[in-house]
């Protein structure tokens, strides 16, 4: 298929993994941010292909791993409200809450509706004006712009029984807060490429100076990875600490405008709370006050709550990349993709769900032995 | 919901609820029908109820699958398909004309696998207490070779054969339900594959398993087999045919066409012998087959996929309905 098949063409990644092995000397640790680049990795057992110098540790960018239990929690007491419409992308259903998950909501006879875009969502309210319509906007700086322009439209539109509930959050920020982190063992990063797509890349590079680290923004097909990890391997082995674009059919310098002043003009930067690393400062957005009828939040008066995780998940420092999945002792027991402890893994693209789904029964098996 | 969806969750339900309740030597099988013997003849039985949404998708609706369903599934068992009985749970409202079109759906599918349904039932509920209209529908069918054919039967050495691509139906109906358009309709792949069958045995091919790539796609079927051979299975990946339309879609949505549902594909066990002969029947029956992996010597029931790359993977069995991911 064009525009994917030459991304996954076996002999050019065979060149690849030879030229990475032709350049490694020493003991190099790499954190991929995105959770979609974790899946690809472990789908297409990139990191067993590398040289055994080059340790991957995967990163917190997985939008259903790191929204808090309360965020969900809150999700699930508005769909569970007769004369309500809740809308999600798919992937959160199956989120559990500190008690339920919307399938089961839906299960007990709430109106919850998957959705493929925000802007569905808006033409459901519009359909539905005797019901509340609520979507639940959950991501990185990826699903924002659509997000921020579902709510924009409503208020043009005076859609007045469509609302968000947020829990956006932004990626510079928790790279911070892993390298300044005493126990960061990550020594170079492949930034995400679809958060690069709409953002760019300027704002790396002040974190690549102050912290010495390479970034390579990366895509996510098997090529894109290995000469992502090609050029951060040439900085680290030659000193350098730079921002690189590997992802340049999609992401510019500058990223896309447009999407970003529909970002600025619905969200402003706020403390959001990390699920499984905790509150990290100017990490997320929330919506800004001209919009307060149409966030959820308000509309519904949803009280602050605080919900803790089980304390054996140590899902807070696999997303820092200070553990691997299987260094935990919960992993594959007592935390499954059917009854998940943590973070890591409730989503596919956790990093333990990553390693349950493609490795899990092997390293089961190897335990027994 | 999720222990609907064909993976882990339905295969707990049936082995914790059902299998224990209605204990029987043929439930043992684990198979997609029984095969139960009548005064020295095998006959095959099964039974399945079917709920689509859309009720009409390009490719097929409710009734076609209705009978080639279950019609598959007899020729899973070896069995020529006979007999077939027809219940209809009918939501009050539902169009005379759509239920028109589904039972002439039901009539011409039945033709085109020479089976009779010979009994039925019909249902109405209130409005509100069903989607449309649900089928059951049970078959019959008769085995008239001395193979016998089921996951315990699969040896180490055989071949998998895949009689087609795979995903369309998943993504057709997908689609259809979403309102999700791509450059070129994706059809439901939904067919009869008694003739196909049928050829394989003819030319006596030593077929030790046969099964349909329904809910939960290849990647359920095969593990389903290789759980209850106890036999690991390992396919190559890039040997598996996926229409580019079908490809393309899952790429988009984030779904893996290996767990998507197919209509009218399955998954032949072959000795290595048999296997090019296999290949060159199905082509004639006008499949596109592929041989996409064998069955290994190790005792442990798991599926691992190879790629083009030179690593390998763990298919699991999914957990419940694949859900379209965010970004």
């Amino acid at each position: 298929m064009k525009y994917i098949d030459e991304y996954r063409d076996p002999l050019a990644a065979k060149s690849y993994l030879h030229e990475i092995r032709k350049i490694t000397t020493r003991p190099w640790m790499i954190m991929e941010i995105c959770g979609g680049q974790t899946h690809s990795i472990v789908k297409y057992g990139l990191d067993e292909l590398l040289p055994k110098e080059i340790t991957l540790v995967h990163g917190p960018g997985c939008p259903v791993c790191v929204t808090p239990l309360e965020q969900i929690d809150k999700a699930i007491e508005i769909a569970s409200k007769p004369g309500v419409i809740f809308c999600t992308f798919g992937d959160m259903l199956r989120v559990p809450g500190s008690k339920r998950d919307l399938l089961m909501v839906k299960a007990e006879g709430g109106d919850v509706r998957m959705v493929y875009s925000p802007l569905d969502a808006l033409k459901c309210a519009k359909a539905n004006p005797d019901k509340e319509i609520v979507f639940f906007a959950v991501g990185f700086e990826t699903t924002a712009p659509a997000n921020a322009m579902a709510l924009f439209q409503a208020s043009r539109e005076n859609v007045s029984n469509f609302s968000l509930l947020t829990s956006h959050v932004l990626v510079p920020p928790a790279m911070e807060a892993i390298l300044s982190s005493k126990e960061n063992r990550v020594q170079g990063f492949l930034a995400a490429g679809h958060v690069c797509a709409i953002m760019g890349y300027e704002e790396y590079l002040p974190i690549a100076l102050k912290y010495q680290v390479p970034m390579v923004v990366t895509g996510f097909e098997p090529l894109d990875l290995l000469e992502g990890i090609y050029f951060c391997i040439r900085q680290l082995e030659s000193g350098e600490a730079k921002v690189e674009n590997q992802y340049s059919r999609a992401v510019q310098r500058e990223g896309n405008r447009p999407a970003q002043l529909m970002i600025e003009e619905v969200f402003e930067v706020i403390a959001r709370k990390w699920r499984g690393i905790g509150e990290i400062p100017q990490s997320g957005l929330g919506v800004r006050k001209k919009y307060h009828p149409w966030d959820a939040e308000k509309k519904f008066n949803l009280d602050d709550q605080s919900v803790s995780e089980p304390a054996e998940c140590v899902s807070g420092q696999i997303l820092r990349g200070i553990r691997k999945p299987m260094e935990c002792p919960a992993f594959g027991g007592r935390c499954t993709p059917e009854h998940p402890l943590g973070a890591t893994m409730v989503s596919t693209e956790g990093a333990c769900a990553a390693y349950y789904r493609y490795r899990a029964r092997e390293i089961r098996e190897e335990a027994a032995l | 919901m999720s222990h609907g969806g064909g993976g882990k969750l339905t295969q707990q339900l049936i082995e914790k609820m059902f299998v224990p309740a209605f204990q029987n030597p043929y439930l043992q099988q684990q198979h997609d029908g029984a095969v139960v013997s009548v005064q020295g003849t095998r006959l095959a039985m099964t039974t399945d109820s079917f709920v689509v949404k859309p009720l009409f998708f390009p490719g097929g609706d409710i009734g076609t699958l209705a009978v080639y369903g279950t019609v598959n599934d007899l020729a899973m068992c070896g069995a020529r398909p006979l007999y077939l009985t027809a219940a209809f749970v009918i939501e009050e409202g539902f169009l005379m004309e759509d239920l028109w079109q589904i039972v002439q759906s039901m009539k011409m599918a039945a033709e085109k696998t020479g089976t009779h349904i010979v009994t039925g039932d019909t249902k109405v509920v209130d409005r509100g207490k069903g989607d449309g209209v649900f089928i059951t529908t049970a078959g019959v069918g008769v085995i008239e070779h001395s193979l016998t054919i089921a996951p315990a039967f699969v040896k180490p050495g055989d071949c998998v054969l895949l009689s087609g691509d795979v995903g369309r139906h998943g993504i057709a109906v997908m689609s259809s339900r979403e309102g999700l358009r791509f450059e070129t309709e994706i059809t439901s792949d939904c067919a009869p594959l008694w003739g196909a069958v049928q050829a394989l045995l003819d030319a006596d091919i030593e077929v030790h398993c046969l099964r349909d790539l329904t809910r939960g796609g290849l990647a359920s079927a095969l593990n389903e087999i290789s759980q209850s051979a106890k036999l690991e299975i390992e396919i190559q990946e890039e040997s598996i045919p996926v229409e580019a339309q079908v490809r393309g879609a899952c790429e988009i949505l984030g779904l893996d066409p290996l767990y998507t549902a197919n209509e009218g594909r399955f998954a032949a066990f072959v000795p290595e012998e048999h296997a090019s002969k296999a290949l060159k029947i199905l082509r004639e029956n006008g499949h596109e087959p592929a041989v996409i992996g064998r069955v290994q010597s190790q005792s442990r029931g798991r599926v691992v996929v190879c790629n083009a790359l030179g690593s390998s993977r763990i298919l699991e069995m999914i957990m419940g309905d694949q859900l379209p991911r965010i970004c």
